[in-house]
């Protein structure tokens, strides 16, 4: 895809994971994508091979939220549960969220939020866990696919920085 | 030979590793030595910092596993050690693919809704 935006992944404090990605359309657009679960099926499942196979959202302050992925070779499913904490479309949302096969302690606090400006949106998503262990934890998570070592990425990471 | 300090098998290895990262000097001073190993004399040139200045953070590093010294007793030329940083940065990675995968299908998505909104527009407040 030729407008791809860059994904940024920083960890701002010992206990956050933030990410910022722009994309090419509207807010109300992007708003819509990531609280219709008919638009979230078809594109928040991760690598190939897997998918959103439940997904019951209820967007309003107190409302539940429960997704389960799964992949489609072994049935291997991850799921995850959460409630609504502040809802402000199409700018600002606020959601708990921990797995169910919890490998990390205490529940995380997820914040989206979402500006516009001349027709693209930038989301920054800021996840904050319960400690630096928790948010550790989750950075080696099962979403990683058969991650070889690859001295390649490493190069790509220095680069970055040089 | 492994570097002192760095036990792969100690849960706080990977703490040390990001603690050692956050720092923007020090991770500069890993990209150069991502090229070949280098003396503190040669590594302080490019900084506009001391060359006490640079030796503790050759500490840090040298503590969280992420370069090793030479033996040379006049120049300790430092080099990188890869594996801790490759470990650090598998962990990222992971994360990372989840989301570029998910988010590149968005993408195509988006361009889907845009496509679709123009002649019908959605209602405001008629959301779930």
């Amino acid at each position: 895809m030729t407008n791809a935006g860059t994904l940024n992944i920083t960890t701002p404090t010992d206990r956050e994971i933030a990410f910022t990605r722009v994309f090419d359309a509207p807010r109300e657009l992007v708003f819509d994508a990531f609280t219709k679960p008919e638009l979230l099926k078809r594109w928040m499942f991760g690598p190939d091979g897997w998918s959103l196979a439940v997904c019951e959202v209820d967007w309003q302050v107190g409302g539940k939220l429960r997704y389960v992925w799964r992949r489609d070779s072994n049935g291997t499913e991850m799921g995850m549960g959460g409630v609504v904490l502040e809802i402000v479309p199409p700018e600002r949302l606020v959601a708990t969220e921990k797995f169910d096969e919890s490998w990390y302690p205490g529940e995380a606090v997820s914040t989206i939020v979402l500006v516009e400006d001349g027709g693209k949106t930038t989301l920054t998503q800021t996840i904050r866990y319960e400690s630096r262990e928790a948010r550790d934890a989750v950075l080696r998570s099962p979403m990683e696919e058969g991650v070889a070592a690859g001295y390649d990425r490493l190069e790509k990471l220095l680069a970055s920085w040089a | 030979m492994q570097p002192s300090g760095y036990d792969p098998n100690s849960p706080g290895h990977l703490d040390a590793t990001f603690a050692a990262l956050a720092d923007p000097t020090r991770r500069a001073i890993l990209a150069r030595l991502a090229s070949g190993e280098a003396s503190v004399l040669e590594l302080a040139e490019p900084f506009a910092i001391s060359q006490p200045a640079i030796s503790k953070h050759l500490k840090v590093l040298e503590r969280a596993g992420l370069i090793s010294r030479g033996r040379d007793a006049q120049r300790r030329p430092c080099r990188l050690e890869a594996r801790p940083l490759a470990e650090a940065n598998e962990w990222l990675e992971g994360y990372r693919q989840f989301w570029e995968a998910s988010f590149q299908r968005l993408d195509a998505l988006l361009e889907e809704m845009k496509s679709q909104k123009k002649p019908q527009r959605t209602k405001r407040g008629d959301r779930r």
